[in-house]
């Protein structure tokens, strides 16, 4: 999923300052399972930029709704009634993603209230890790399905470099190299032998090099 | 503002500090009429939204009280409890209500006296703090402090 992370209020107050009515949309998506941007999020901020803007007597009108995802043009029509005339900005509590569908959709003033972080899961309850990279090309299968790309602070292909101390990576003992997890993963899969093969330069146009990406499948389109 | 009378929203675990509560009066004991007891089936239950609620709709402090940690009644609702009170704390501090106007207490259900001195304890704190910045009160304060400068 997109791990987020919501932005202090005081930083989401001043954005919407000029508004007397904001429109607080959440996303039942990914920003919902990371405890970020889901229906409660948007209860507990919509209440929190009510009473800041009370307290500074300039009174605050909100409108919560949460969609199943802002990601999907057809969950955009579901929001097409709560955006009225009067709504001066519309604040979305989705990725970057949601964001910018909500922005390219309506008329209005769109502004974000989460950082997006990364691509990850939940290591516990409250913890998300960072796992995918998005480079475009997936490489697991060649280093134990553990991805050499984002878990090394490197992104080395051949590794490990010569930071990689007692299976710690030299820009935070609290990091784990990905280079020793590799190996050592592939030493219990008696897989040794694979990572002896050298694995050529990446081809990184198919990632963010190559400037935004797209995906298109003809097989599903409708028009 | 010696006359300020605090609105003080309690939300009670019905294992302990409801009882308490219940021992407190059994026991005739005398404590601030400032509190307003709203019972949970376990602190844990005590969300953000509803504290936040009390805040919005005026109330000049919340507490929530929990059984002593290791007796919950479901393992670790008021362990939980503690952690989100914390995170509470640190909202509360954003939107400049001030983290002091929430807290959480322990008790067990047998301990009448100390759910009277908890209420005691929270009434005197926020009559210090005086009336929070979302009570109509606070706004008259504030005016006659304007005044009282003018003078």
């Amino acid at each position: 999923m997109i791990v987020a992370q919501g932005k202090p209020i005081a930083e989401v107050a001043k954005m919407i300052e000029d508004a007397n009515k904001i429109l607080v949309v959440g996303c039942g998506g990914c920003v919902t399972v990371c405890l970020a941007g889901g229906e409660k999020e948007v209860g507990v901020l919509a209440s929190a930029l009510r009473m800041l803007r009370k307290k500074e007597d300039k009174p605050l009108e909100t409108v919560e709704v949460t969609l199943s995802r802002q990601c999907d043009p057809e969950y955009m029509d579901q929001l097409e009634k709560y955006v009225a005339d009067d709504i001066d900005c519309i604040v979305s509590m989705a990725c970057g993603v949601g964001v910018q569908f909500v922005a390219e959709r309506f008329d209005k003033w769109v502004v974000p209230a989460l950082d997006t972080k990364f691509a990850g899961g939940a290591l516990e309850h409250g913890v998300w890790g960072e796992r995918c990279g998005l480079c475009g090309e997936c490489v697991l299968h060649k280093t134990g399905g553990i991805c050499p790309i984002i878990r090394c602070s490197k992104s080395i292909l051949n590794g490990p470099c010569g930071g990689s101390q007692d299976g710690k990576c030299e820009i935070n003992p609290d990091v784990d190299c990905a280079w020793q997890l590799i190996y050592d993963r592939m030493k219990s899969l008696g897989k040794l032998d694979k990572l002896l093969e050298i694995e050529p330069v990446k081809d990184w146009s198919k990632s963010r090099d190559g400037g935004p990406r797209k995906v298109v499948r003809e097989d599903v389109m409708i028009k | 503002m010696s006359d300020f009378e605090p609105k003080i929203v309690a939300f009670c675990c019905y294992y302990c500090a409801y009882s308490a509560a219940d021992l407190a009066g059994s026991m005739r004991l005398q404590y601030p009429h400032n509190i307003r007891l709203v019972e949970l089936p376990c602190s844990g239950k005590a969300d953000i939204r509803v504290i936040l609620e009390a805040f919005e709709r005026g109330a000049d402090g919340v507490y929530v009280a929990g059984c002593l940690e290791g007796d919950c009644h479901f393992l670790k609702g008021n362990i939980m409890a503690k952690r989100r009170i914390k995170q509470a704390k640190k909202l509360l501090d954003e939107i400049g209500i001030g983290s002091e106007r929430v807290e959480m207490f322990n008790l067990s259900g047998s301990m009448g006296p100390r759910f009277a001195e908890i209420a005691e304890e929270m009434t005197e704190r926020i009559k210090k703090l005086g009336p929070s910045p979302l009570n109509p009160a606070y706004a008259r304060k504030q005016e006659a402090a304007d005044k009282e400068e003018a003078k």
